[in-house]
C-alpha cells in the first residue's frame, strides 16, 4: 500500500520536473528575447535570471531542512525525514547552480571570480554543510539514528545563519542588494520584472518536481529495507 | 542545578582520569599542534608576509586543528566495550552528561592549545606583552563554542565508520564564526588596539557560545537515545 503510495509520489514528481523544466526553457527565452539588455552591465545581466531563482531555491531548500528536522523531533514520522533528505539533495543542485553562476558574472563585473562577501560566504558554508549532513546520512546505518542525526544538523545548520552572517558583514560587502523584497517599490523594468518572476516560478516548480520525486524514491528504499529487516 | 553539575563534574573526572592513565591521545594531539607550527613556519615566504601578518591566522588554525583531532577521541573511548552505553544507564539526566564530556573535551583542547602558544610565540617571534588576559579570554571565548558543537558532533559521528573523517566535514563550517572572531580579536589584541575597537567580536563569541552550548545540551538527549 505505501510503496505504491511512494511509486505515485515519484510519478507526479517527474510530471511536475518535466513542467518545471518547459517552464525554466520559456524563462530563458524570455529572458534572452524579451527582458531589455541592461546598459552597464549588457548580456553578462542575464545570468541574474538563473542565479536568484537557483538561489532563491538552494536556500528554500536548505530551511526546510531545519524546519522538517525539528518538524521530525517532534512527530517522529519518518515521512518528514525522507522530505528533509530530499530536500537537501535538491537543494545542493540548485547550490551548485548558484555557486557557478555567481562566479561568471562576477567575473567580468566585479573583475574577480570570488569575493569574501556575507553572501557568498555564507551560501558556500551552508552548501558544505549540506555535503556533510548527506555524507552523515550515507554513513549511518540505523534508520532512527540517520532521522536523529540529520535533524539535530539541520536544526544547528539554520542557527548558524546569523552568526556566519553576522561575523562575515563587518567586511564590507559588494554583492548587488536587494532589488524586490526590499521596502521601497521594485526598482526593475517591468518586463526584467516579469521575467524574473516567471524564472522564480519556473525553478521553484522544478524544486518542488525534482523533491517530490527524490522523497517517492527514498521512501521506497526505507520500505524495502523494513521489508529486509523483517 | 547543584545535582547536574555534581553529574558534569563526575563524568569530566572519569574523562580525564582515564586521559591521565594512558595519554596517548593527549600526547598525540599536542605533537601534532607543535608539527602544525612548524609547518606554518615554512609555508611563508620571509621576504614578502612578516610573520606579524601571519601570526593571528596560524594561531588558530593550529587550534582548531588540533581540537578537532582532540574530539574525535572524545567519544571513541566510550565505544569501547559498550562503556557509552553504561553511560546512559545511569539515571541522570543527559543534559548533565553532555555538560560533563564538553568539560573534558575544553580542559583536553585547554592543554593543547596552552602547550602550542608558547611554541607559537617562539616560532613567531611574536611579542605578547600585556595582552596575555585579552588573548586567554577570548582563546576561552572562541574555544568554549567550537568545543560545545564538536563534543555534540562527535557523540554522532562514532556511530559512523569513517568517524575521523566526518567531524571535520561536519564541525568546520561550524567553527568558521568563533574562528573568524578570535582572528579579528586575536591580530588587534597583538597590535595593541584600544579594548572599544573588540567589544563587536567578543560580543559575538559570547553569544555563539550561549545559543550552540544551550542548544547542544538540549540536543544531547535526542542524540543519545536509546
Amino acid at each position: 500500500m505505501s510503496e505504491d503510495r511512494a511509486r505515485t509520489a515519484i510519478r507526479r514528481g517527474l510530471v511536475v520536473t518535466a513542467l518545471g523544466l518547459a517552464a525554466v526553457a520559456t524563462a530563458y527565452g524570455l529572458a534572452l528575447g524579451y527582458a531589455p539588455t541592461e546598459i552597464r552591465q549588457g548580456a553578462a545581466q542575464k545570468i541574474f535570471y538563473v542565479h536568484v531563482p537557483a538561489a532563491w531555491c538552494a536556500l528554500l531548500a536548505f530551511s526546510l531542512v531545519g524546519v522538517l528536522g525539528g518538524l521530525y523531533l517532534w512527530l517522529k514520522d519518518f515521512r518528514l525525514d525522507a522530505l528533509a533528505a530530499a530536500s537537501a539533495e535538491v537543494g545542493l543542485v540548485f547550490g551548485a547552480v548558484m555557486l557557478t553562476t555567481g562566479p561568471i558574472w562576477g567575473k567580468p563585473i566585479w573583475g574577480t571570480w570570488w569575493q569574501w562577501e556575507p553572501r557568498l560566504t555564507l551560501t558556500l558554508l551552508l552548501w558544505f554543510l549540506f555535503v556533510g549532513y548527506l555524507s552523515l546520512r550515507a554513513a549511518l546505518v540505523d534508520p532512527s539514528e540517520r532521522a536523529r542525526f540529520s535533524a539535530v544538523v539541520g536544526i544547528m545548520g539554520l542557527l548558524l545563519v546569523p552568526f556566519v552572517h553576522l561575523s562575515v558583514y563587518l567586511f564590507r560587502g559588494i554583492h548587488p542588494q536587494p532589488i524586490i523584497l526590499k521596502p521601497s517599490r521594485p526598482s526593475l523594468p517591468p518586463e526584467m520584472l516579469t521575467t524574473l518572476l516567471v524564472s522564480l516560478g519556473a525553478f521553484t516548480l522544478l524544486y518542488l518536481g525534482l523533491l517530490t520525486a527524490r522523497y517517492g524514491l527514498l521512501r521506497l528504499v526505507d520500505l524495502r529495507e523494513d521489508d529486509g529487516d523483517a | 542545578m547543584g545535582e547536574v553539575l555534581r553529574i558534569a563534574l563526575a563524568v569530566a573526572a572519569k574523562d580525564l582520569r582515564v586521559e591521565f592513565r594512558s595519554r596517548t591521545a593527549l600526547t598525540s594531539a599536542v605533537v601534532f599542534a607543535a608539527l602544525v607550527l612548524v609547518v606554518f613556519s615554512f609555508a611563508r615566504d620571509p621576504g614578502r608576509l612578516s610573520a606579524e601578518e601571519l601570526a593571528p591566522s596560524v594561531l588558530w588554525i593550529t587550534f582548531a586543528f588540533g581540537a578537532v583531532v582532540t574530539l574525535n577521541r572524545a567519544f571513541y573511548v566510550e565505544r569501547e566495550q559498550a562503556a557509552f552505553d553504561g553511560l546512559l544507564l545511569a539515571p541522570v539526566s543527559r543534559g548533565a552528561v553532555y555538560l560533563g564530556k564538553l568539560g573534558a573535551n575544553l580542559a583536553f583542547v585547554g592543554v593543547v592549545e596552552l602547550v602550542a602558544f608558547p611554541l607559537f610565540v617562539l616560532f613567531f617571534d611574536v611579542a605578547v606583552g600585556g595582552a596575555w588576559p585579552g588573548l586567554l579570554a577570548v582563546a576561552l571565548l572562541a574555544t568554549i563554542g567550537f568545543v560545545a558543537v564538536g563534543t555534540l558532533f562527535s557523540a554522532m559521528v562514532v556511530r559512523t565508520r569513517f568517524a575521523e573523517l566526518m567531524l571535520p566535514v561536519l564541525l568546520l563550517p561550524f567553527m568558521v564564526p568563533p574562528l573568524i572572531g578570535a582572528v579579528q580579536v586575536t591580530s588587534r589584541l597583538l597590535v595593541g588596539r584600544p579594548l572599544s575597537e573588540m567589544l563587536g567580536w567578543l560580543r559575538l563569541l559570547a553569544v555563539y557560545d550561549l545559543v550552540f552550548v544551550t542548544l547542544c545540551t538540549l540536543s544531547f538527549a535526542v542524540v543519545a537515545e536509546e
